[in-house]
């Protein structure tokens, strides 16, 4: 495999062997319109099929979903996740203009601590889920959806009028890259000296020294898995990514896919805007209670999401396993008794599980594990059964904190 | 990307093996299954059913993908590979072997020489950008 020859002139700059460019953004346009990241031609090197995901062109797979899925349960895999949105929230009154914007406790986080909540409009509905890290008493990096990054900057900026703070987008001079497993730990560890086996879940390190690049190094993932990300200059996380893979290779570390990347997400029920989240579902429907702190002060959708936890939720997001032969896919209809009650948000076959599971919203009261659904797949009714959420769990390491 | 010399093609990746009973034999391609990725469902038709030419004999779904599988030729299904039920991935592994789909009896042989040799189908998957 050679690197694609036919790189635009503007991404040119990203130099071969890992060098550091001056100047490489995120997110250049390649020749089809499609926003490119700065591991694009080590990605057409490592022989990734690319595909198009929210107006970029990521890496969809390498190896194959199946392999990459597994060798991340079992040893580890790097992903690119550049194409995240990162808008800085900068000034005096920053952390009340999200802790305002957020429904989880913003103004509590600590400086070096990561915080996952979901954005809600005032009818509770949701905007976004991110993550925000606190990086000074002022200053949070708040990392979104690619597909949200321009509603949510809009979104965001014009509640900074109410406060005394700034909002930038600083998407492009960003790299990100997550590397996830059992063994993302130990590979980082040898291409760094800062402490990262002390790094807490949710916690990062701001300017941490890995592979001679400063990054900023967070306990935090969508996978399942422990695991880190990593965000860097865009000039400088090739260089990054390439020392990963190369200390990576002798523990099973596997380049992996957005692919990928939606299967593990799944089978740890972590939550995908567009599917199990939207301005149509509330965070009390998605399972996300936890993540809306009540106790606090005003929030935007408070008043909606008080009422909802008062009459409680009208639909339940509910894991259920392919009893019948099938696949429920996203959209799908669901039945209960017979009577229509919701849709599936995801479903896929599971491959740590091996088995054919699904989430979906359902109305009417909570459903029990042990309780009988019918998904309609291409015109026939499928036996399905409620099943416990999440789908996976980890064992957690013995010692190691959250 | 495998073709080989003695089936047909169907322009929808479908492939086609005339056995010496008469009988014809029906999978997708060593392209298909590349550009589906990871196999992880397969739905066939029931014995017995007729199948036109072009109508939809099942569906194949990869991790992300779900695909219906046309039947290149028309004619009654005499038999379907029922160890795709446990293992679907046989049609990553061995498209044009263990991981065939039915078996058909055809209405009329001959309608086989309306689909593509090998030649043609590599041309046309060239076409697409494959290779």
């Amino acid at each position: 495999m050679s690197p694609s020859p036919d790189r635009p002139e503007e991404a040119g700059a990203a130099a071969a062997e890992g060098q550091a460019s001056e100047g490489a953004r995120n997110g250049v346009r390649g020749p089809d319109g499609l926003l490119r990241t700065p591991l694009h031609d080590l990605e057409r090197e490592l022989g990734a099929r690319m595909g198009e995901f929210a107006g970029w062109e990521l890496p969809i797979q390498f190896s194959g979903i199946l392999e990459e899925h597994r060798a991340v349960r079992r040893a580890a895999g790097l992903f690119d996740v550049s194409h995240m949105g990162k808008i800085a929230v900068r000034g005096r009154e920053a952390a009340a203009l999200l802790d305002y914007a957020a429904t989880n406790d913003v103004a509590r986080a600590e400086v070096g601590q990561a915080v996952y909540t979901p954005f809600c409009r005032a009818d509770g509905g949701v905007i976004d889920d991110a993550v925000l890290y606190r990086r000074g008493e002022g200053s949070f990096l708040v990392v979104v959806n690619a597909a949200n990054r321009e509603k949510d900057l809009r979104h965001l900026a014009q509640l900074a009028e109410g406060f005394e703070a700034e909002v930038e987008d600083q998407t492009g001079r960003w790299g990100q890259i997550a590397v996830q497993g059992p063994e993302a730990e130990a590979i980082l560890e040898e291409l760094s000296e800062a402490p990262l086996h002390a790094v807490g879940s949710y916690r990062f390190l701001d300017g941490a020294t890995v592979a001679g690049v400063s990054a900023l190094v967070s306990r935090t993932g969508y996978t399942g898995e422990d695991g880190f990300e990593l965000y860097a200059d865009a000039g400088l996380v090739e260089r990054l990514a390439r020392a990963v893979l190369e200390a990576g290779r002798a523990r099973g570390l596997v380049p992996a896919g957005l692919g990928a990347r939606d299967t593990l997400r799944f089978e740890a029920c972590l939550p995908l805007y567009g599917q199990e989240l939207g301005e149509a579902i509330n965070p009390l429907e998605a399972r996300l209670g936890r993540f809306v702190k009540f106790e606090k002060g005003d929030f935007l959708g408070r008043q909606a999401l008080e009422r909802v936890r008062q009459e409680g939720p009208r639909r339940h997001l509910v894991g259920f396993r392919m009893v019948g032969r099938g696949i429920a896919r996203h959209g799908y209809e669901v039945f209960r008794d017979g009577e229509r009650a919701g849709f599936v948000t995801s479903g896929s076959y599971a491959p740590a599980l091996d088995a054919n599971l699904g989430l979906a919203l359902l109305e009417g009261e909570a459903p029990l594990p042990g309780e009988r659904l019918e998904v309609a797949i291409r015109g026939r009714r499928v036996e399905a059964e409620v099943v416990k959420l999440p789908f996976y769990r980890r064992a957690k390491a013995a010692g190691r904190g959250g | 990307m495998r073709v080989p010399e003695d089936l047909r093609y169907s322009r929808e990746h479908e492939w086609v093996r005339l056995e010496g009973d008469g009988k014809a034999r029906v999978g997708i391609t060593d392209y298909a299954q590349s550009e589906l990725g990871d196999v992880v469902y397969v739905e066939l038709p029931e014995v017995g059913r007729h199948l036109e030419a072009g109508e939809a004999l099942g569906v194949v779904e990869s991790v992300k993908s779900v695909s219906d599988v046309y039947s290149p030729l028309s004619g009654r299904v005499l038999e379907v590979n029922g160890a795709l039920a446990e293992s679907p991935e046989k049609v990553n592994q061995d498209p044009y072997g263990e991981g065939w789909m039915i078996r058909l009896e055809p209405d009329d042989p001959a309608e086989a020489e309306k689909l593509l040799d090998a030649a043609g189908y590599r041309a046309l998957v060239e076409a697409e950008g494959g290779s």
